[in-house]
């Protein structure tokens, strides 16, 4: 074995092993990699009140409630959904059916209080004018909500 | 590739690729810019806050893909001992650097107007903050020795060691819950986005690439120059202290 096929294996070896290690780590920790946990993770891992957290959803078609700076809204993976209580500027993007992350404390009123919320945006990209034709013509599907 | 390894073969090589890959880069950009800012509709959702995804897609784009380019130029480096290796893959990292930050920073003004954040510390604009830092450390790596030979030898193993972050980003939002969105373009089942946005996409993408091209080949010339000032300089100088 020439010495550059020697320090090329010694490479590949070094760049396998390493892989293999990140790969392990990562799936190890990934339970902590998540950036947010859905409805249905809270309501089945019970996870205790006070403890601050994020949840990601949507928002659930006609739970949206204003009054004064205070809203109130049911956050659903359709499975299962939670109230959130939040009092603040709600990103241009909040409506009913987008998908949102909330960070706050679940209290002992059941509610879940929001300090921040945040809307999330999907993949897809098009004109006003491609979403209203699609819409006319029967063929919209956000992916998220099944009718 | 060896063929390739050799200075002069690459001095003429880009010789003959600049005028294109320069003129390339000039028309793409123009034309991706026009597009982008102009003459392409503003979103269903997002409205004109789009075309900052013109920017910052394929600023993202280039920052994994000069990241690759980097990774490779250093195993190339240290297997076989190629002198444009390490040369090339120095080049490219302050454009990787560069275009990474292009990508943090316009996707933080993106997130304010779209997300309501500046900055969320999910897996996917961790992984691209890692990725910054690991140009910057490879930069800082490179120059940190008096030998250069030993410079290049460190930085090239970080380059290597780095190269599973790419993996990481790519499938971040894939892996894990992230607020930032899925894959767009590079996806199964095709791009889920409109042709009127994806050409502009494609031509700033296309622009980028031609422009890293532009700079390999401009700064992989100035320093093959630099390299025989100094070897004719080292020669000078023991000729003079040999004539005394």
């Amino acid at each position: 074995m020439t010495r550059k096929q020697r320090r090329l294996y010694f490479v590949l070896l070094g760049m396998l092993a390493l892989g293999a290690a990140v790969a392990l780590v990562l799936t190890a920790i990934s339970d902590s990699l998540v950036y947010f946990y859905s409805p249905t993770d809270i309501v089945t891992q019970r996870i205790p009140e006070g403890r601050r957290m994020r949840i990601g959803g949507l928002v659930e078609d006609g739970s949206v409630k204003k009054d004064g700076k205070t809203v109130t809204f049911k956050i659903t993976d359709i499975t299962n959904s939670l109230p959130v209580v939040y009092s603040g500027i709600l990103p241009d993007l909040f409506r009913e059916a987008q998908g949102v992350v909330v960070e706050g404390r679940m209290e002992t009123d059941g509610q879940f209080h929001a300090s921040e919320v945040l809307a999330k945006h999907d993949e897809k990209y098009m004109p006003k004018e491609v979403a209203d034709a699609l819409k006319k013509s029967g063929q919209w599907n956000d992916g998220k909500t099944p009718k | 590739m060896h063929r390739f390894a050799n200075p002069a073969r690459f001095l003429r090589l880009a010789k003959v690729i600049l005028p294109w890959s320069s003129a390339i880069a000039v028309l793409c950009l123009g034309a991706g810019l026009y597009f982008a800012l102009a003459a392409s509709p503003a979103d269903y959702q997002q409205g004109e806050s789009v075309r900052i995804m013109y920017v910052h897609v394929p600023a993202a784009w280039m920052g994994m893909f000069c990241y690759t380019a980097m990774a490779v130029f250093s195993a190339m480096a240290l297997i076989w001992k190629h002198p444009l290796a390490d040369l090339l893959a120095k080049a490219t990292a302050p454009v990787g650097a560069a275009f990474t930050f292009l990508c943090l920073v316009t996707g933080s003004l993106w997130g304010k107007p779209m997300w309501g954040t500046w900055w969320a510390w999910d897996a996917r604009l961790t992984s691209m903050l890692i990725l910054l830092f690991l140009y910057l450390g490879y930069m800082a790596l490179a120059n940190a020795f008096d030998d250069p030979e030993r410079g290049n030898k460190a930085a090239a193993i970080l380059a290597l060691v780095g190269a599973v972050n790419v993996p990481v980003i790519k499938w971040s939002v894939d892996w894990w819950n992230t607020l930032h969105q899925p894959a767009s373009v590079v996806k199964m089942g095709g791009p889920a986005i409109d042709p009127s946005m994806l050409v502009p996409l494609l031509l700033m993408a296309v622009g980028f690439k031609a422009y890293w091209i532009t700079v390999l080949i401009l700064r992989g010339r100035s320093e093959i120059a630099a390299q025989k000032v100094r070897i004719i300089r080292m020669a000078q100088i023991h000729a003079a202290s040999r004539g005394e």
